[in-house]
């Protein structure tokens, strides 16, 4: 759809780290005992990803698994494709209790660059941020600051965060705000 | 005098001069200094006046201490109150103004009080303005507000322009305080792998080791601080961090840090304060200890200071607080003080120790350098008003007896040391009396304990107990170390440093000098400087009563000022248990609650001020809003438009617009803030009916419902329209305000009730915008859109269907709010902008018009819909609202249902949902009440209902409400009362809610 | 400011990502139940000074519901579990027995 345009349509600070909303991300809920071999089954067979354990992130090309919860998959995929995933996973499963929504409107999503990031996350967010703490490939919601959020990171120097689409603006000024330049912690 | 030495002072740099202006005179000062070493370096000794009585008052202390030196620091919109000299880091351009007097720090009216003090003891305030009772609210309350309050209060009208951060931090070992027992106990948890993090308040490193001297490892004590300094900061798992207090210590390892960053640099654009979050495994703290001052009269006066307060500014600023000064102590430590000022070529006339036997070797060494000590002595009073000018000698076991005068400028005074035991406290730990040492100290089989059931907190070196340098860094060593093993690590086995410094003999406790004092010494010796509170006003609340250690602080006010008694505290409650004749330990401490010095209002909100004060949530649409004239109204965290203002436009005329346009032609209300929330299972049909008051199981798939939920305590909670999308699958609808709250109530009961039903929710409210297109003209508009068939036939009223429109994909639900022919439209959100533009364009033929939360409240009402938070409050039914028709009969349960039939719930006597309409036409006022004959038992008019919902009705051009009255329903017609906000009564009649269209006509078309 | 690990994420939580929600395994009584036994579901709560059980959501999290049992004077958290158990399950209860012996709340032991 050529109109559809994300929260922020783009917007980028840089700071200590840059911040930047990622635009249109397509995102889809799965909600389901990922316990029950059908949901790891349609799973693999849909988006080609493994289940993911406990906080983890299972990828593969374009697509990501990212457990919430143990009854609750965040599936990411390129924004075009995330109707027809849905489509595909709601008819894999459609003998299964299981409740497959496409969610990518409801989010926005940022993606945090640089070597201070996880100082950055951890001025807003109640988590120990320390590279043997905090790896690579994890996922964790909390909040950051007043809004409740997810993150993770992709590589040392960059995480993703996703929030809902109505407190977007909250969330890059807040992100913004705390990597002002010179406000470097160095703690980590 | 006091002045600047010509030599000396290890933490002031003489070749920086430093520019600073106090109470408008410009003075310099060298960098390193503090503002109180700075302003005694130029003789500005007065610094301050007292709370109550307005006495003059100087520095008393050298550090967080400090109850005397507080002044307004800074100009404008920097302007802060009640800083403390002491800790304030001098910088150039500093302008500070002293603080409580009138009109001038030289000459201040209100110093009449200490004349008068015989007439202001403890209580004063309590007994006096008691009577009589008018002259409280119009007298004494304003005249108590005029002299109450010690600084200045910013204007309120001022922004800080600072900014705030918080940062959360986590580590193995907290380490509070880094004197040598805090670097030693870092170093010995450090060495263990554990990671440490070392926070000290003030910017440099070794705590008072370095003036008071020693010998640490054949080091002195400066050598052995730089070196063990570098060693931790080559260590990886150790962060140092200066200018960073433990401010409170919290729950199962919570610890509050203050770094301050640019208080002694302003200049730097980065964060003034930043608050840490600290979690910590295990918190050493390695506070140290804080001197005692000793109670005689005229301790207060300026040049009256602790003994260790005057060898810091000395030692570390160069700085001398006069040229004779009269040593009095009751122990080996102040001796210290005098061989320094000794060295240094001072005059200490004498050395007045209150013991009988006198000191030890440093006595001895005192004796050597020529300086006259007088055992078993102690000061009569101070002399001098504004300064010291010298002491009077009696005899410490006697009443004052005069023995003898000693000229002097200064007094050392020392009563002992207190270990800080703040932190420790906090978060439970509890204190020992130390007999031998007469403080109290840390029990460490009492510690707070953590999650585990684990003790969390240590104390190292003096905050232990261990004054002494030899004991203090084995003790800190072993506090490391232990720390490092209950944090999970191996501590590797080390040697601790060898410390030696000259033996002290044992001190002697000395509550009041002379010990037989009479009245009018008593109420000269000064326990809490800063509240003005004195031994015989703690004296005076023992007399009275007040046994309680805790009720005598606040009847005396001892220990409560900006120090928090920091110097007073023991000595306080060491007067209070001889005047009620009891043991020190039975009569015990108040309680030590953080934080350990004042911290910023601005560090506590961290970065939440501004735009980022707290999340407003928007719509898609929301740009658009804002820039059309928006008036913005707040429903939980989302801004909604109430209105849209056009130019020239009042917010009345604009509601008044938005009405008659909806409903003569067209109207579009952005519905995107209404919950969504999908169920489905194979349960989900047997959950909504448990949810909802009214049977959702039962519906249809593609039509719609409407829906109350009850509390399980019987009270309407939310409302909303049910679709139901296909077999096993609802959607519900709920209120701006209740999206969340309601989804969180639905996962509660299938989490923790019903987890073997097999249903499962998502919260997709804000993956739609969704537009209402209300109005007679709404199925043109559609139409011309084009795409999927909108007919009444296609989709009937309380249908709904999937398709596109204008190339739009949609679902489109016939429901309506406003009694008018109504399409509620979802659509992706990331269209909602696009779509809302194009309803607007093409909808401009038949006046397409925005509306707001005002207009949708006004079409309600005159619909005699209910809303959720006006015609409910958490008490209302759905019975009271007439709403039985969705209360389910069939049902054997719903959340409620059991509460809705206690016998409250079914008094026929409950108020009930009617429609009003004043006889005159006007707007009852909101929440008005109906008033009856006769009075209630607390003297009260009688009542017998009230307005929840009233509006002018632009449609009827009159006003409407409805209200909740009592047989309401029974008394159609009847005209009640109702009282006005100006005062008198307005009389309206009761109607039918349903003021408009009461057959639905319209929106069923 | 206590922290409590979520029994199914895993994160030990501090408390600003969790939202308290009073007693845990009280039994619901509906209609048809005599009014003793439903004021007593609906109002009365223990309020014990020492061992009580809890329920908590990992709000700020991943959004479930759990139980903590935790002493009320001393913060100590003997273990969280799982929301969907009428009872604290065995080795709690054990773990309460070994800290706090002769424990009791309403009819758990």
């Amino acid at each position: 759809m050529s109109n559809a345009v994300s929260a922020l349509q783009g917007s980028t600070y840089d700071g200590v780290v840059r911040v930047e909303e990622i635009g249109l991300q397509g995102m889809i809920t799965l909600r389901a005992d990922l316990g029950e071999k059908p949901i790891a089954t349609a799973l693999k067979s849909v988006c080609g990803t493994k289940m993911p354990g406990q906080r983890g992130i299972e990828s593969k090309g374009d697509i990501s698994a990212l457990w919430m919860s143990p009854d609750e998959l965040m599936l990411l995929c390129p924004y075009d494709a995330a109707n027809d995933v849905a489509a595909k996973l709601t008819t894999k499963l459609a003998k299964t209790h299981a409740l497959v929504v496409n969610v990518s409107d409801a989010r926005a999503s940022f993606r945090l660059q640089g070597a201070g990031l996880r100082e950055v996350i951890a001025k807003l967010a109640p988590v120990d941020m320390a590279p043997d703490q905090f790896g690579i490939g994890e996922v964790r919601r909390t909040r950051f600051a007043q809004a409740a959020a997810a993150f993770w990171l992709t590589d040392d120097e960059t995480a993703q965060i996703f929030c809902f689409r109505s407190v977007a603006p909250y969330m890059f000024n807040l992100l913004s705000t705390v990597s002002r330049p010179g406000t470097e912690v160095g703690y980590f | 005098m006091s002045t600047r030495l010509a030599t000396g002072g290890r933490l002031t740099d003489r070749d920086i001069q430093v520019k600073f202006t106090f109470n408008g005179k410009h003075f310099r000062g060298f960098a390193g200094d503090t503002l109180a070493s700075a302003l005694l370096a130029n003789d500005q000794m007065v610094m301050g006046r007292s709370f109550k009585y307005h006495r003059p008052r100087g520095p008393v202390a050298s550090g967080a201490e400090e109850p005397n030196a507080l002044v307004n620091l800074g100009k404008g919109v920097h302007h802060e109150p009640n800083q403390r000299a002491t800790t304030t880091e001098l910088f150039d351009g500093l302008a500070a103004t002293s603080q409580n007097h009138w009109p001038s720090l030289e000459f201040d009216i209100g110093a009449i009080n200490s004349q008068l003090s015989r007439f202001l003891p403890a209580g004063f305030y309590y007994k006096m303005f008691i009577h009589p009772r008018p002259l409280w609210k119009h007298v004494y309350e304003p005249f108590i507000r005029q002299s109450a309050g010690l600084g200045r209060a910013p204007h309120a009208e001022t922004r800080d322009p600072d900014t705030y951060e918080h940062f959360y931090a986590f580590t193995d070992v907290l380490v509070v305080g880094g004197g040598v027992a805090g670097l030693q106990a870092a170093k010995a948890a450090a060495l263990s792998g554990a990671k440490v993090l070392l926070i000290e308040q003030t910017a440099h490193w070794g705590g008072r080791a370095p003036v008071d001297g020693g010998e640490i490892d054949g080091m002195t004590p400066e050598a052995w601080v730089d070196q063990t300094l570098a060693e931790l900061a080559a260590m990886d798992n150790v962060h140092l961090r200066t200018r960073c207090m433990g401010a409170g210590v919290y729950d199962h390892g919570y610890v509050l840090g203050y770094e301050r960053l640019t208080d002694h640099a302003p200049a730097k654009d980065t964060p003034r304060h930043r608050l840490w979050r600290i979690r910590a495994k295990q918190v050493i703290t390695a506070t140290g200890a804080i001197e005692r001052p000793l109670s005689f009269a005229g301790n207060d006066i300026p040049g009256v200071m602790l003994a260790s307060a005057i060898r810091d500014y000395v030692v570390n600023y160069g700085v001398s607080l006069g040229d004779r000064t009269v040593v009095v102590t009751n122990n080996d430590d102040a001796y210290r003080t005098a061989l320094l000022l000794k060295s240094v070529g001072l005059d200490v006339p004498a050395i007045i120790d209150a013991r009988p036997e006198g000191g030890g070797d440093l006595m001895q060494e005192a004796i050597a350098q020529g300086i006259r000590v007088e055992k078993g002595r102690a000061i009569g009073k101070v002399k001098g008003s504004k300064r010291v000018t010298g002491v009077t000698l009696c005899s410490q076991a006697g009443e004052g007896g005069l023995l003898d005068e000693i000229a002097c400028d200064a007094v050392a005074m020392s009563g002992g040391w207190s270990p800080v035991v703040h932190l420790w406290s906090h978060c439970g730990g509890k204190l020992t009396w130390d007999d031998e040492q007469a403080f109290f100290r840390p029990d460490l089989d009492k510690a707070p304990i953590s999650h585990d059931g684990a003790p969390f907190v240590t104390c190292a070196g003096a905050a232990n107990g261990h004054i002494h340098l030899s004991h203090t860094l084995q003790d800190a060593d072993t506090a490391g170390q232990s720390a490092a093993q209950a944090a999970g690590f191996k501590p590797k086995k080390s040697q601790a440093p060898q410390a030696t410094a000259q033996d002290e003999a044992p001190l002697v406790p000395i509550w009041l000098m002379p010990q037989g004092a009479g009245y009018g010494l008593r109420s000269k010796a000064w326990l809490d400087y800063q509240n003005d509170v004195k031994v015989s006003d703690v004296q005076l609340a023992a007399q009275e009563g007040f046994e309680s250690v805790e009720h005598a602080k606040r009847y005396t006010t001892l220990g409560m000022a900006t120090d928090q008694g920091k110097l007073s505290n023991i000595n306080g409650l060491a007067t209070l248990s001889h005047a009620l004749g009891e043991d020190i330990p039975q009569v015990g401490t108040t309680t030590f609650r953080p934080p350990y010095t004042p911290i910023s209002m601005g560090a506590i909100a961290g970065e939440a001020r501004g735009e980022v004060f707290q999340p407003i949530r928007q719509t898609p649409m929301h740009d658009w809003h804002a820039e059309n004239g928006a008036y913005w109204e707040p429903v939980g965290h989302w801004r909604r438009p109430y209105c849209f203002q056009q130019s020239g436009e009042s917010v009345e005329q604009a509601v008044h617009r938005e009405v008659m346009a909806t409903r003569d032609s067209l109207g579009l209300l952005d519905a995107s803030t209404l919950g969504k929330i999908i169920v489905k299972g194979p349960d989900a049909g047997r959950f909504l009916d448990m949810l909802y008051t009214n049977m959702m199981s039962t519906l249809k798939p593609g039509k719609c419902r409407y829906g109350l939920m009850s509390t399980e305590n019987g009270f309407l909670t939310d409302d909303g329209v049910v679709a139901r999308i296909d077999e096993d699958t609802w959607l519900c609808h709920t209120t701006t305000g209740g999206a969340d709250r309601i989804h969180a109530h639905m996962e509660e009961w299938l989490q923790t009730e019903w987890w073997d039903w097999k249903v499962w929710t998502v919260n997709v409210t804000e993956q739609y915008a969704q537009i209402a297109v209300v109005g007679p003209n709404a199925r043109k508009l559609l139409e011309k859109l084009g795409g999927m068939d909108v007919s009444a036939d296609a989709l009937p009223f309380m249908g709904w269907a999937d398709g596109e429109l204008g190339g739009f994909p949609c679902r489109v639900y016939r429901i309506s709010f406003s009694g008018e022919l109504s399409y509620e439209i979802a659509v992706p959100a990331s269209l909602g902008r696009a779509f809302w533009d194009r309803l607007r364009e093409d909808g401009a033929e038949w006046n397409a018009t925005p509306y707001g939360t005002e207009a949708l409240h006004i079409m309600r009402a005159e619909k005699g819909f209910i809303m959720i938070g006006d015609e409910t409050d958490g008490t209302v039914i759905p019975q009271d609202l007439g709403l039985d028709w969705a209360i389910s009969k069939k049902k054997d349960d719903y959340l409620g249902k059991r509460a809705q039939e206690r016998s409250h719930m079914t008094d026929p006597d409950r108020w009930k949902l009617v429609g009003l309409e004043t006889l005159d036409g006007s707007v009852l006022p909101d929440g008005a009440y109906a008033i009856a004959s006769g009075k209630n038992a607390n003297g009260q008019r009688n009542t017998q209902g009230r307005v929840t919902s009233t509006y002018h009705s632009p449609t009827l051009n009159k006003g409407i409400a409805m209200g909740l009255v009592l047989h309401g329903p029974d008394r159609m017609g009847e005209v009640i009362e109702f009282n006005t906000t100006a005062g008198g009564t307005v009389k309206a009649k009761i109607v039918s809610p349903i003021f408009y269209d009461p057959d639905g006509e319209k929106q069923n078309v | 400011m206590l922290t409590l690990q979520c029994p199914y994420c895993g994160v030990m939580a501090e408390e600003t990502e969790l939202h308290a929600g009073g007693e845990a395994h009280l039994t619901r009584y509906g209609p048809g139940s005599e009014d003793q036994d439903f004021e007593s579901y609906l109002f009365k709560r223990e309020n014990p000074k020492g061992v009580h059980f809890e329920r908590w959501r990992h709000v700020n999290g991943c959004g479930k519901w759990f139980h903590a049992a935790r002493c009320t004077v001393t913060l100590e958290v003997f273990g969280t579990y799982p929301a969907q158990t009428t009872e604290p399950p065995q080795d709690i209860k054990d773990t309460i027995t070994a800290k706090r012996p002769g424990w009791s709340l309403r009819n758990l032991t």
